[in-house]
C-alpha cells in the first residue's frame, strides 16, 4: 500500500493567520483561517504592525487547531510548509519563525512556499491539474497571466502595469463610501444593476496580456467628482456594475486569447478575486464556449489560506526543494520555477 | 534539567544552554543582522554543539521585551512555538532586567536603557537582591529626560547598562553628574544565560498559547485612532 503523505501549511503573509494539513498535495484534511478583520476594520485597512502583533497571539493556536481537527501528530507529517513572499514582512514573519522552530523540534524538513504558488495550488485540492495550463491570478496584489507546461515551472506572460485588479476594487470600493474590505461589496453592488456606466478599458497593445487599471479607478472617481458639481446624484449600484463589467471584460478577454494561442488542456483562476462572482460567471461561459474547462477553488480556497501553500509545498517537496532555517521574509519574492 | 535561551528583543543576539545550573554554550552577537537569518541557526548551532536534541530541553526562558518589534516578535515566536510543540514550560522575562542583571555586582540603582528613538527610551530602573534583581522603577516607554527627572529625586548612585546608553551620556551627565555611572562595554551585551537565571527565580510559567511581547507601547494607527476620539477598545 502506498503511504499517504501529510504536509503542514503556514500562511501569514497579510491578514489571517493560517494553518492547514494536507494529504498527498490534494486532499484537504484541516483548514484553520484566523482572520483579523474584525480587527483591522476601524482602522479602514491593513495596519501592518497590527497585522504582525495578532500572528504572534495566533500563531501556535492555529497550527494546533490544524493538528487537532486532523487527529494527527507532528511525527505523522513529511515536511513543514511556510509562505516565504510576498506580503507583509513582519507578517510572513511570525509564521516563519514558528514554521522554523516547529521543523527544528519534531526534525522535518522546512519549505518555503511562494504565495502565488499557493493560490495556483488551491486548484489541485479541487481538481488535478493538467498541463499545459493557464493560470488566472487576480488578488489585491496581482494581477497575472501565468502558463504552466508542468508541475512548478511558471512562465509569467502577462501582468499588471499598475494596480492590481484587487486593489481597484477597494479603491473604488472607497470611493463608493463602502465599508472595508470593499471588493466584496462592490461585487454584490454590481450583480444588484443589470446598467452600468460606461467606463473606459484598458486594452494596451495589441499583442499584450498586460493588464491596467488605474486609468478606469480615475475614471470612476471622475465621474463622481463631475457628476457631484453638476450637483447629481449617483446611483452607486450603476457605477459598481459600470466598473465591474470593465474589469471583467478586459480579464476574459484576455485570458481566452491567451488560452487559445497556448493551447492550454485547463484555465484556472486564483486569488482573493477569484471569488468574484461576476468574474466567475463571465470566465465560465466564455471558456466553455471555447471549449477549454475551466477551474476556480470555492471563496474559501480563493482568500488567503495555508491548504495552498501545502499543496504546493507538496510538489516542492516531491522535487527535493528544501530551505534551511536561516529563511527570511520576501516581502518581494518573485515567482519562480523549481522545476 | 537543561535550559534554552534565546533574546532577539533588540539588535544583539543571544542564545545560550544551561544545564543543572552550568552553563554549557552562550552565542552572543552585537552585530546588525536580521534576527529571522540568524535566529533559528544559533538555537540549532548551540544545541548542536552542546550535543542536547531538541526533545531534551526542559525550559524555554525568553527576552519578552520591549525592544525592536519585529526582533522581540521573532525570539517570542521560536520560543513559544517551541515551548507549545515539546511541551515545556516558556518563562518571560523583561528584555530590560535580563540587561539589567550585567549590573547586579554594582552597589545602588542598575538602569537599563534601550533607545526608542526621538529621545525616547524604553528604561527599568532595578537592586540587586541576591541572584534576582527588585524593580524600583516599572519597565516604560518614556523621554529620556522624564526618566533622569526620577532618578535624581532618588538620590542614589546609578548604573546605566546598555549599548544605546552612548546616545544618551551628556545628557545623563548633565542631570545626574557624579550619581551617574556608565557600564563598560562588556556588560552592554544582554546574555540569554541572565534570561534563564531570572526565569528560574519566577513562581509561574507562561500561558504558551496567548503569551505575547511586553511592547510598552501600542501602535501609532492605535495611537492616532484614540487621537481621533473613535470608540478604541
Amino acid at each position: 500500500m502506498k503511504k499517504d503523505h501529510y504536509i503542514l501549511g503556514i500562511e501569514t503573509s497579510c491578514d489571517e493567520t493560517a494553518a492547514s494539513i494536507v494529504k498527498n498535495g490534494t486532499e484537504i484534511i484541516s483548514s484553520i483561517v484566523s482572520s483579523q478583520i474584525q480587527q483591522q476594520k476601524k482602522f479602514g485597512g491593513v495596519v501592518p504592525e497590527i497585522a504582525s502583533r495578532l500572528h504572534v497571539e495566533q500563531i501556535t493556536l492555529v497550527i494546533q487547531e490544524a493538528l487537532n481537527e486532523a487527529k494527527l501528530v507532528p511525527s505523522d507529517l513529511v515536511a513543514v510548509t511556510v509562505t516565504e513572499g510576498p506580503g507583509l514582512v513582519g507578517a510572513l514573519l511570525i509564521g516563519i519563525n514558528a514554521a522554523k522552530a516547529f521543523a527544528f523540534a519534531n526534525q522535518l524538513p522546512l519549505i518555503g512556499v511562494h504565495h502565488i504558488a499557493g493560490h495556483v495550488y488551491a486548484n489541485q485540492l479541487i481538481h488535478e491539474m493538467e498541463f499545459p495550463l493557464l493560470a488566472l491570478i487576480v488578488s489585491g496584489g496581482h494581477t497575472e497571466l501565468v502558463v504552466m507546461k508542468s508541475h512548478g515551472s511558471f512562465e509569467l506572460i502577462g501582468e499588471t502595469r499598475d494596480d492590481a485588479a484587487g486593489e481597484a476594487y477597494d479603491k473604488v470600493a472607497r470611493v463608493l463610501g463602502l465599508p472595508y474590505p470593499g471588493g466584496p461589496q462592490v461585487d454584490q453592488l454590481a450583480l444588484m444593476s443589470d446598467e452600468g456606466i460606461d467606463f473606459p478599458r484598458a486594452w494596451l497593445e495589441k499583442d499584450s496580456y498586460d493588464f491596467s487599471f488605474s486609468g478606469l479607478k480615475s475614471a470612476v472617481i471622475n465621474y463622481k467628482h463631475n457628476m457631484e458639481q453638476k450637483g447629481g446624484k449617483i446611483n452607486h449600484a450603476h457605477v459598481a456594475a459600470g466598473f465591474q463589467q470593465s474589469v471583467v471584460e478586459v480579464l476574459t478577454v484576455k485570458t481566452v486569447k491567451a488560452a487559445r494561442e497556448y493551447d492550454v488542456k485547463q484555465v484556472i483562476a486564483a486569488g482573493g478575486v477569484a471569488a468574484n462572482q461576476g468574474l466567475r460567471k463571465s470566465l465560465t461561459a466564455a471558456l466553455e464556449k471555447e471549449g477549454i474547462p475551466f477551474y476556480v477553488p470555492p471563496i474559501s480556497l480563493c482568500t488567503d489560506n495555508a491548504a495552498m501553500i501545502a499543496a504546493a509545498g507538496y510538489e516542492m517537496w516531491k522535487s527535493g526543494v528544501r530551505n534551511d532555517s536561516s529563511m527570511n521574509g520576501r516581502p518581494g519574492m518573485p515567482l519562480k520555477s523549481w522545476n | 534539567m537543561i535550559w534554552l535561551g534565546i533574546d532577539t528583543a533588540n539588535s544583539p543576539l543571544s542564545v545560550a544552554i544551561v544545564k543543572d545550573d552550568v552553563l554549557l554554550i552562550e552565542e552572543s552577537s552585537m552585530m546588525k543582522i536580521n534576527h529571522s537569518l540568524r535566529a533559528m541557526p544559533a538555537v540549532e548551532e548551540a544545541c548542536r554543539k552542546a550535543d542536547i536534541t531538541p526533545s531534551e530541553i526542559d525550559a524555554i526562558a525568553v527576552s519578552e521585551g520591549p525592544g525592536s518589534y519585529t526582533g522581540v516578535r521573532i525570539g517570542v515566536t521560536i520560543a513559544k512555538t517551541l515551548a507549545w510543540t515539546l511541551d515545556k514550560p516558556l518563562y518571560g522575562v523583561s528584555s530590560l532586567k535580563a540587561l539589567a542583571f550585567n549590573g547586579q555586582l554594582f552597589n545602588g540603582l542598575i538602569c537599563s536603557v534601550i533607545d526608542a528613538r526621538r529621545s525616547n527610551v524604553y528604561a527599568g530602573v532595578y537592586r540587586a537582591k541576591g541572584t534576582d534583581l527588585v524593580s524600583v522603577l516599572e519597565d516604560q516607554h518614556c523621554p529620556v529626560a522624564q526618566l533622569l527627572e526620577k532618578l535624581k529625586e532618588c538620590k542614589e548612585a546609578v548604573l546605566f547598562v546598555g549599548e544605546d546608553v552612548k546616545l544618551y551620556e551628556s545628557i545623563i551627565r548633565e542631570h545626574l553628574g557624579k550619581q551617574a555611572y556608565i557600564a563598560p562595554f562588556a556588560l552592554n551585551v544582554p546574555r540569554a544565560s541572565s534570561a534563564i537565571l531570572l526565569a528560574q527565580s519566577a513562581n509561574q510559567p507562561e500561558i504558551v498559547h496567548t503569551f505575547t511581547p511586553q511592547y510598552k507601547r501600542i501602535t501609532e494607527a492605535e495611537a492616532n485612532l484614540m487621537k481621533k476620539g473613535s470608540s478604541y477598545e
